[in-house]
């Protein structure tokens, strides 16, 4: 892979090699972090937002820059901006604020942020990620630190702060992964949640992040696509699925009267390798009869809010209740997706709730209650399915994915912010034959992130998101070598978005997928042709035009 | 190292002003009575304070970081305890987590091997180490209640003789001064030891490390070594549990120091990372349950929030809509 901004798999191979088995990359003796210059070179920045979409945001300070400028043109007051919004966010945050007192930099949550594994940055450590805010926040809101600066690690707020803050908020993908090994419990996506908040106030931004947000809020979706094209691209998703099986399926939009309100990620309408997810859901739909409808309007199940503020979040999610409200549907199901899964299982009741008007989920083809989900009255698809195959509804022939030797990645927040582990290895074990788990401190609570969640998946960024991704792509390469795994099988819209990128870098061969296009694969549609593709048409193992079928 | 340097200074600059105060000055009184007061009342105050400031913060969102399976489907095995699904069992988590260290214990090392490949070995020391500090300090915490009290409890009884079953010097040998000592050796060594701590530790982790470490090798000084005479200290705790305000009886200058630190560690609590003992009850990613699709919690300043309605992007797309053929709600 070539590209200006990410060095190529050799050097960055033989940078690992040389510093080997340190984690850090340089010197540090004697250096205080705070002394460490913040260097934006290629490949590790994003670029900022595009004046338009601050101004359609109704956002601070739009404007023409780049992080390598010199002068990033802070609105004026904007030290007090900052100082205020820190304020009034521990007011309103319980977790900010015991986040901010109670850690003891015992380092345990070190070694654990892919980050800091993949770039050696000490800032990368999450312990010194968090002292970025908390340095300022004990100079700032509390008494005796400010008095002995260096003896308590307090410093002022200054223009470079707010560089450093960017850079190191932006590289953290608020995975959730050092929370998980704090004994104190302290979440630095929280605290980044807070960082980005704050930087968002005085126009330090991501336009990767904010397009998306800009776009989700005018078209529903964050790709900007508009309702037609929105239906045309899956009714030709529609016409891929009769070539490879025969079977004309057939969704509905924004049909009132539904009984199941069907929501995913943009990305499984508009991205490959989503698509062929997408051709999965529709083909299992189809399969079981499911009485469901699309829309086009909350057409999004991701939501970059997320990455942007809680307003934002609230704004962006709200859309979801207002649909299923007006379309009259009981209950909605909601597609793969890590982030969007988070909103929905952690925020969207508290934001956008009482869903009154809903119902408690049953599925109509089971009659399991969903009794997990009977407040928020949203049931992820892999629950769903989970629940389909277990109750023997579907057929289905697992050797049809025999040309796919799998491996399972959790995707962080639906592991670390929903609990949702066993469900999609139960369907996964149910649609394929060989599956192999990655090394046990690399899958489940203690999953790595893909490099590229929350926001940060831009190419610009690719020597960033290549060097968090390692921890990750490491893992891949032990059950390739291993056990010749050559399928990576997530639930995550940005997965598949990001791990593509990642695999063609570090272990080529391997190819991403989404759970529910092996389902796709495996289903025994009624009235199917006799399949000899999968929903790529990439040719099965053992069902050639000569080969004996069952 | 100035960062490990200064702490060890203050601390040392610390434990001479009981000695200058009780040698010099005579000020006998201010450090048995005035300051272990003011002390104590820093530290019920403090922490009331910081516990009281906390707490009046709301918590918006239901964000518990769950490390196990989640309730589900009823064939779904769970974890309850990493993934507690009522407040009870989230009530268990946060108490395995202030006695046992439950998180610290997944604790691993991450390497860089030929390949390049990550490798994680199982890492505990840490685990081992801090719960050895606190448990021996609670432990050491607690027979001290022998000075305070008129007749001993039988559990702290039970606890000095399990303490000391080892026997082997007069007065009986304490296995929690021993454990102690170890264990902030090895936090402090840990802290220079390894580059990355070196990097992320402050001279705020170290001072009370060396404080801890003072105030215990002079006790256990006065114990084995000086035996200082214990009558007048007992008498002088006796006083201060009754909150009386008679003048002590001499004692040697090696128990004003000790007694000196002890104060300053109690002062310096709630204001400083030791406020931790607190922080662990209340960290919103320990002590919920995550039932948050089942229950809806409530965020008591959630904001309104004006959001595009179904009918306003009809209006910007009506015409293209009813051309692909979508349903529309005004013709």
């Amino acid at each position: 892979m070539s590209n200006k901004y990410a060095l190529k798999p050799d050097e960055l191979k033989k940078e690992f090699e040389q510093k080997k088995p340190r984690l850090l990359k340089g010197e540090f003796a004697g250096k205080d972090w705070w002394d460490l210059p913040v260097e934006f070179r290629d490949g590790n920045w994003c670029f900022p937002a595009k004046p338009e979409v601050l101004d359609d945001l109704h956002f601070a300070n739009p404007r023409k820059w780049a992080a390598t400028d010199k002068d990033w043109q802070l609105p004026a007051g904007w030290e007090k901006t900052i100082r205020d919004g820190m304020k009034d966010r521990l007011k309103r945050f319980r977790s900010f604020k015991v986040f901010m007192d109670s850690c003891v930099r015992c380092g345990a949550c070190a070694d654990k942020c892919h980050f800091f594994l993949g770039t050696g940055d000490p800032k990368n450590m999450p312990v010194l990620r968090a002292e970025l805010l908390r340095s300022v926040y004990r100079n700032d809101f509390t008494g005796l630190a400010k008095i002995l600066k260096n003896f308590s690690g307090s410093r002022t707020l200054t223009a470079d702060v707010i560089k450093e803050w960017h850079m190191y908020f932006n590289q953290c993908t608020e995975c959730r992964r050092c929370s998980v090994f704090c004994p104190m419990g302290i979440d630095t996506a929280e605290i980044t949640m807070m960082a980005r908040e704050l930087l968002n106030l005085i126009g330090v931004n991501n336009n990767w992040i904010l397009a998306p947000v800009a776009n989700c809020n005018r078209t529903g979706n964050h790709l900007g696509i508009e309702p037609h094209t929105f239906e045309q691209n899956i009714m030709s998703m529609v016409d891929d699925i009769e070539d490879v099986t025969g079977v004309k399926v057939n969704p509905t939009f924004n049909r009132k009267g539904a009984e199941i309100l069907f929501i995913t990620p943009s990305g499984d309408v508009f991205g490959d390798p989503g698509v062929y997810t997408m051709m999965g859901y529709l083909l299992l739909f189809h399969h079981i009869g499911l009485d469901y409808t699309i829309s086009t309007y909350a057409s999004e199940g991701g939501n970059f809010g997320m990455f942007t503020s809680n307003e934002m979040m609230k704004k962006i999610n709200a859309k979801m209740y207002h649909e299923a409200k007006r379309l009259g549907v009981k209950w909605i199901l909601g597609g793969e997706c890590g982030h969007m899964w988070r909103v929905v299982h952690q925020y969207m009741n508290t934001m956008n709730g009482p869903a009154d008007f809903l119902k408690e989920p049953v599925s109509p083809i089971t009659g399991t209650k969903f009794t997990n989900a009977k407040a928020t009255k949203m049931v992820h698809i892999a629950e769903f399915t989970a629940d389909l195959i277990k109750h023997g509804k579907l057929k289905l022939d697992p050797k049809r994915n025999d040309h796919l030797r799998t491996t399972f990645h959790d995707s962080c927040n639906v592991a670390r912010g929903m609990g949702m582990l066993e469900e999609p290895r139960y369907v996964l074990n149910k649609v394929c034959n060989v599956f192999h788990e990655m090394p046990e401190n690399t899958i489940r609570e203690q999953t790595f992130c893909c490099g590229s969640g929350s926001g940060l998946n831009a190419e610009e960024f690719m020597d960033t998101r290549m060097r968090g991704g390692f921890p990750r792509a490491s893992a891949v390469a032990h059950v390739r070598e291993k056990h010749k795994v050559d399928s990576l099988v997530t639930i995550c819209a940005i997965d598949r978005a990001s791990l593509p990128a990642l695999m063609r870098y570090w272990n080529p061969g391997v190819t991403v997928y989404g759970l529910h296009e092996l389902v796709g694969n495996a289903l025994i549609m009624k009235g199917e042709k006799k399949r000899t593709e999968d929903l790529r048409e990439n040719p099965m193992a053992g069902f050639g035009e000569d080969d004996d079928d069952e | 190292m100035k960062k490990v340097l200064n702490p060890l200074i203050a601390v040392i600059v610390l434990a001479l002003i009981p000695y200058a105060g009780i040698t010099y000055g005579k000020l006998d009184y201010v450090f048995a009575i005035v300051i272990p007061y003011a002390a104590a009342a820093i530290l019920v105050l403090g922490m009331l304070f910081r516990l009281v400031d906390w707490i009046r913060r709301p918590v918006p969102f239901n964000i518990p970081t769950t490390c196990g399976q989640e309730q589900s489907l009823d064939w779904v095995k769970t974890n309850p305890l990493e993934c507690p699904s009522n407040p009870f069992m989230a009530a268990m988590r946060v108490l395995s987590e202030v006695f046992l260290f439950r998180s610290l214990f997944r604790n691993t090392k991450a390497e860089l091997h030929s390949g390049p490949k990550l490798v994680y070995g199982s890492h505990k020391w840490l685990w081992l180490g801090g719960l050895a500090f606190h448990w021996s300090m609670l432990v050491i915490v607690v027979r001290h209640a022998r000075f305070f009290l008129e007749t001993l409890p039988m559990p702290i009884g039970l606890l000095e003789s399990f303490d000391s079953f080892l026997d082997v010097t007069v007065p009986a040998f304490y296995i929690t001064d021993a454990i102690a000592l170890a264990a902030i050796t090895f936090l402090v060594l840990r802290r220079l030891s390894d580059e990355k701590m070196r990097i992320l530790s402050l001279s705020t982790d170290y001072f009370p490390l060396f404080l801890f470490g003072a105030i215990a090798v002079i006790g256990i000084s006065m114990r084995y070594v000086t035996k200082v005479n214990v009558m007048p200290v007992k008498s002088l705790a006796m006083t201060l549990a009754h909150f009386g305000f008679d003048a002590p009886e001499p004692i040697g200058v090696l128990f004003y120091i000790h007694l000196f630190l002890v104060c300053v560690l109690l002062a310096y609590i709630p204001f400083s990372k030791l406020v931790h003992m607190g922080g662990i009850f209340l960290s919103p990613t320990r002590n919920l349950p995550n039932n948050s699709r089942a229950w809806r919690h409530v965020n008591p300043w959630n904001p309104d929030i004006k959001f595009r309605t179904y009918a306003e992007y009809e209006d910007e797309f009506r015409e293209k809509m009813k051309k692909a053929g979508l349903p529309v709600e005004k013709q």
